[in-house]
This record gives C-alpha cells, structure tokens and sequence, in this order.
C-alpha cells in the first residue's frame, strides 16, 4: 500500500537561512498518470485485436490509453470494412494450414470464419462492439490524416469512435509522455 | 504478503493491496479501500457493482472480469468508469475484497 504524505508542497515557504539542503528531500512520491499510444497499422483481423485489447486491458487498469489507426489500420475503424476484416494466414508461418492450401479459393474465408468463431466462443466482442467499448471506456481513437487521403476516404466512412483524424505530428503531441506501442 | 490496518481491524493484502482473504471483508473495508482510491462516498451504484462482485465470486470461484460486471449487472461502459475512475478492472475487485481478475476484457 502507498503512504499518502500531506501537503509536499509547504516546502515553498521556508526561509532561505533555515533550509539546509533540498538534495534528499527531491523524490516526492508524485501520482505520475500512465499512459500508452498504441498505433495500429495493420487491417487484419490478428493485427486489429491486439491493438484493441491492450488499449482495453489499459483502461480497465485505469491507465490513459489512445490508438492511431494508419495505412492499413484503417480498415479496423473503416465503416465498410469493419465487420469484414479478414484472418492474416497467408504468408502467415504461423499459419495452421499450409499455403499451397490457404491460396485456394475460399480458403481464406473458411480461416476466417473460424477465427471469429473462436473469437466469440471466449466472448470477446467483435471488432465493432471493441471499439464502442473502448470509446465507452475513455480511450481516444484517432485517424491517421495522410493515410485517409491515400486511400480517398473521408471522416465520415471511418466509424463513429473516431472523433478526430490527426497528423502523424499531432500524434506525437497528443502521446507525450505515453507508452508507445507499434503494430 | 502485508498486513494492513482498515478500519479497526488488521486484514492480510498482497503488495498491491488486494485482500489475501476475501472472507476478511466487510462493507467497512470496502468503504475504506475506496476511500483510498479516491472514491468517497461509495454510492448506491457502487455497491450495486461490488455486492455483484461478492455474489459472483462465491459462485463461481473467480474475480468477475469487466465485461462479465457489465453484462450481468446491466450497468453500462460508460457509467462503469465513471464509478471508478482509476480502473474498474482493478478496482471492483479490490474493493469487493477478491484478488485481481485473470481476464482480458
């Protein structure tokens, strides 16, 4: 448990004469609010839930989590896109089938599916109810400015978390301080 | 392994001050953890939140994640962080005397 110590601020008033040396007494226990940026950059269905998770995981801890969604990324908070996002598995190593399989037709989407069906068995929320969560939840989602005018999309195709869309500069002033984490 | 004085008795808590035994609790505690998490008074949602707690535990044996609080006691997102600010993941538990949830979400 914390000792809580009252007051750290009277020091300010005592007299040059009587203050022997301020050295020791420097390291006042502070409450430093933690913080991470996580940005996501990968549409995948495996690259979007870490992201979202660990945002999450963070909030519920109590720490100040925000995620900046560029390139690819995008697709995870694309309205259209959202609820489609696909499993990684081709050119995937840890891809449990092999890719002379996982390259047919249908493939792809059979990897998916049971992806997502495994997903929900251990009730984790799709990837649209992950985001009203963590928007729910205090953490502040952001569009990446240069990736959505490469790919021609405008703020109202992104889902309605996204409150704003920032540049990479503006990403970094908003994640001062922050953990950050690249995905 | 520590021991610390709430209210007028000594419970046993682990180095981040969750109780080492949940049959220790009493709504003093609680009241007291809270206080030290800033949240003070506890209110009637609160305890809503932390009886559900209590209930769950005793059932199923496990520290209800935030989501399962959320979908079992209705009580929405939103309003669960206005509840307790530092963290509902960490913080009901604590305060309902059990030790830190093991889920993800």
């Amino acid at each position: 448990m914390t000792t809580a110590t009252k007051d750290p601020a009277t020091a300010g008033g005592v007299g040059l004469d009587d203050a022997p040396a301020p050295e020791t007494s420097q390291p006042e226990e502070k409450e430093v609010a933690r913080k991470v940026a996580i940005i996501c950059s990968k549409g995948s269905l495996d690259m979007a839930y870490p992201g979202l998770i660990m945002a999450n995981a963070a909030r519920m801890m109590g720490i100040d989590a925000m995620i900046f969604f560029t390139f690819w990324g995008l697709d995870v908070v694309t309205k259209k896109k959202v609820d489609h996002l696909h499993a990684g598995l081709l050119g995937n190593p840890s891809s449990p089938m092999p890719h002379s399989i996982m390259g047919l037709p249908g493939m792809e989407a059979l990897g998916t599916k049971m992806m997502k069906r495994k997903i929900a068995r251990l009730d984790i929320p799709d990837v649209r109810e992950m985001l009203e969560t963590l928007d729910d939840a205090g953490a502040e989602l952001y569009g990446c400015q240069l990736a959505m005018e490469m790919f021609g999309l405008e703020k109202e195709d992104l889902v309605d978390q996204i409150h704003e869309v920032i540049t990479a500069m503006d990403f970094w002033e908003k994640a001062e301080g922050a953990q950050v984490v690249f995905i | 392994m520590s021991t610390t004085t709430l209210t007028a008795e000594s419970v046993e808590v682990d180095e981040q001050g969750f109780l080492l035994n949940p049959d220790q609790w009493t709504p003093e505690i609680a009241s007291e953890i809270a206080r030290d998490a800033g949240i003070d008074p506890m209110t009637e949602r609160h305890w809503e939140v932390i009886d559900f707690c209590r209930r769950d535990y005793a059932t199923t044996g496990q520290s209800p994640t935030v989501r399962r609080i959320i979908k079992q006691t209705g009580i929405p997102t939103k309003e669960m962080y206005q509840l307790f600010p530092k963290g509902p993941g960490i913080l009901a538990a604590k305060i309902a005397g059990l030790s830190k949830p093991k889920g993800c979400i």
